[in-house]
């Protein structure tokens, strides 16, 4: 059955089936995943709209080998992802390393629910937001996008897919539970409105082609498999040309190398947005679904004539230091909102460097953080004394 | 004595399928992944294929090396997962031939849950597995082919397991394949390469070959010829056997043999047949539901 990518329109749909859709307008035609609540439904959706644009959806084994597959069908030349939820994320964690260190661009959306373990399978957490950021072995950067409604679900996923292009890298969707199975409207723009952005493609005969050399942004162009370009793909540090070099110098060179490509192109790829900071003396600093609470929270102490401010992330990896660290200056202190014990807190606290106050509105996971949490800590960080 | 000419000892047959500024490579003297490796140049080879359209993915281990010597595109996954890799690269491009090549500890222990997955879905893939009876690279460890009894670094006694019966697995989940050889079958394994190759599904070739220098070594058989000869004078071919019956048995025999060949229709042949709605729904026959019904009233 012939169908539309781009379902042009205003539609009333979750995060979920938001997140398929952007990456059906962003050109993902492979998905491999496995069922798990509460990502199901990106997997249910995938199965039935991929055949209608020409795609492939297959159920795989486990999410292990999910994230193999999506990172074969990147290589076969076509754009892929997968989605999951903690315990997955936990399992396609060495994959995620070898798409790193191969450089091959796909997407994972982690609809985040409450951990450790198999923990609260149906309800909301935050909790994964440091094991997307340290979670597979070695050094590397990574991006992280954090959609905090179905609209955002569907903007960030064509926007995770132009990022995993552009940079050659696995790019993290670290959604929850609330804004996946959230219902809201959805508008999504006609197609030629939609930005798209390939892979770009070597220029020079396959004679002359060197798979790892990368162009002036630090990327290097990419054959697909078939092209006739005879590549060699390893995890094994390799050189230039792909091949295994077991030296410390070509360690240094590869990973400066896929770590340098995001730090020099922070520019390109870091995202927040900022509510009322000109005279803020408290900023409520949040991603995801706590930025909605934390959103509520500043613009109920705005009322009340708080002079507080919000900072929301989109991108919430890498981490907007300078920015933070400007803001430390600014503020007396900063408060975080997470469904978690304290993670994304860290780096507060760390760019902090102690010129003002880092503050924690935590909840370990299963329910939001309630904005009436939010702006209490927000009064209480005004009355204190600097 | 007289010296060959330069120019004859610059090219070999395989020189165009190898990476040849790689070589040296990592094998051990008396390995029998070499063998392989040729009789695998040769298949492809042979073949006729667009090299463009011929594709190796590889495990970790000393055979998931192969991945990285052959001049094609190739691409050397994380440990046991060359299947799920495989699989989609095929389902992206399913007009190239994708071989999998691998040892038996990558296939199918860390890796044995794909494999019996590939095989049930009869995915469009020639798998290529080196069994040595032990983890090489690692310096000789416990595989889940290690025979019982058998001394490894990690079974110091002697195994404790019993071994599986790579073949019986195969077909036992539905690969529509199957063959096995020994390191010194070199033509029949050749053409049992260029055979799966061309078949349409999941062809699965064993190869028993020797690891003189992590395996042999600690059982006795220290020479690579011994060992070679050691599993070539125990094989006995028993083409179209039941490959239950198809066992590594060093006492009596060590079967070899083409166990399995028929077709069936592969994943993407199901997976287009039921977009197309060419699939009838299951059940095929309805439950008729005034039979359910009287049987719940008596």
């Amino acid at each position: 059955m012939a169908g539309k990518a781009v379902l042009t329109g205003t539609h009333f749909m979750n995060g979920d089936e938001a997140c398929c859709e952007g990456a059906l307008a962003a050109g993902c035609r492979f998905f491999g995943g496995y069922p798990i609540t509460p990502a199901t439904e990106v997997a249910e959706r995938m199965s039935k709209r991929l055949p209608q644009v020409g795609g492939v959806f297959i159920q795989m084994e486990d999410e292990i080998a999910s994230m193999a597959a999506i990172l074969g069908a990147s290589w076969g030349g076509r754009k892929s992802m997968t989605s999951t939820s903690g315990p997955g994320f936990s399992l396609m964690m060495e994959n995620i390393g070898l798409g790193l260190c191969t450089e091959t661009p796909c997407v994972i959306c982690n609809v985040q629910r409450a951990g450790p373990s198999t923990g609260l399978p149906t309800l909301v957490g935050q909790g994964d937001m440091m094991q997307a950021r340290w979670g597979s072995h070695g050094p590397y950067e990574i991006i992280a996008l954090c959609p905090a409604s179905p609209q955002e679900m569907f903007d960030f996923t064509i926007k995770a897919f132009n990022l995993s292009e552009q940079f050659r890298l696995p790019v993290l969707i670290m959604a929850d539970e609330v804004v996946g199975h959230m219902n809201e409207r959805v508008v999504i723009p006609p197609a030629d409105q939609i930005t798209v952005i390939d892979r770009a493609k070597p220029t020079v005969p396959p004679a002359e082609y060197l798979p790892f050399r990368p162009g002036p942004d630090g990327v290097a162009p990419m054959a697909n498999f078939g092209d006739g370009y005879f590549m060699h793909v390893t995890g094994l540090t390799h050189d230039e040309r792909g091949y295994p070099t077991m030296t410390p110098a070509a360690q240094v060179e590869m990973t400066e190398r896929i770590v340098g490509k995001i730090r020099n192109n922070l520019d390109r790829i870091l995202d927040y947005e900022t509510l009322f900071l000109d005279d803020a003396q408290v900023a409520v600093v949040a991603y995801g679904i706590s930025a909605r609470s934390a959103r509520g929270a500043v613009l109920a102490a705005r009322q009340a004539g708080l002079k507080v401010g919000l900072v929301k992330l989109n991108v919430a990896w890498p981490f907007p230091e300078e920015f933070i660290r400007e803001l430390s200056r600014q503020v007396k202190c900063m408060i975080m909102p997470e469904i978690n014990l304290g993670q994304m807190v860290l780096e507060l606290e760390r760019l902090a460097q102690g010129r003002c106050a880092v503050r924690l509105v935590a909840h370990p996971g299963g329910t939001i953080i309630s904005p009436r949490r939010i702006v209490e800590a927000i009064g209480q960080a005004l009355e204190e004394r600097p | 004595m007289t010296t060959a000419p330069a120019a004859a000892l610059a090219r070999h047959p395989h020189d165009d399928l190898l990476r040849t500024e790689r070589i040296p490579h990592i094998w051990c003297s008396g390995c029998g992944i070499g063998i392989v490796f040729g009789s695998l140049m040769a298949a492809i080879t042979k073949s006729g294929l667009p090299r463009q359209d011929v594709a190796v993915v590889s495990g970790i281990g000393c055979t998931g090396r192969m991945a990285g010597y052959i001049r094609l595109d190739s691409f050397h996954t994380t440990h046991g997962r060359a299947i799920p890799f495989a699989t989609g690269l095929k389902l992206a491009r399913p007009q190239g031939k994708v071989i999998v090549a691998s040892g038996d500890g990558d296939l199918l222990a860390i890796g044995g849950n794909h494999f019996i997955h590939a095989a049930r879905r009869n995915m469009d893939l020639t798998i290529i597995c080196v069994n040595n009876f032990n983890y090489g690279m690692t310096g000789g460890q416990l595989a889940p082919s290690t025979p019982f009894g058998a001394k490894t670094t990690t079974t110091p006694l002697g195994n404790p397991d019993e071994p599986f019966n790579f073949c019986a697995l195969a077909a036992a989940c539905g690969a529509s394949y199957v063959a096995r050889w020994t390191a010194l079958h070199i033509r029949r394994l050749t053409n049992t390469i260029l055979e799966a190759i061309h078949h349409k599904g999941f062809s699965f070739v064993e190869i028993v070959a020797p690891c003189p220098t992590a395996f042999g070594r600690r059982n006795k058989i220290r020479g690579a010829l011994d060992l070679l000869k050691f599993y070539y004078d125990r094989s006995v071919v028993k083409n179209h056997l039941a490959p239950g019956e198809a066992s590594i048995d060093f006492d009596h025999q060590l079967v070899v043999g083409k166990f399995v060949e028929f077709d069936r229709p592969t994943f993407l042949d199901h997976y287009q047949m039921v977009n197309r709605g060419e699939v009838e729904a299951w059940p095929a026959t309805g439950v008729d539901a005034s039979a359910a019904g009287q049987r719940k009233a008596g």
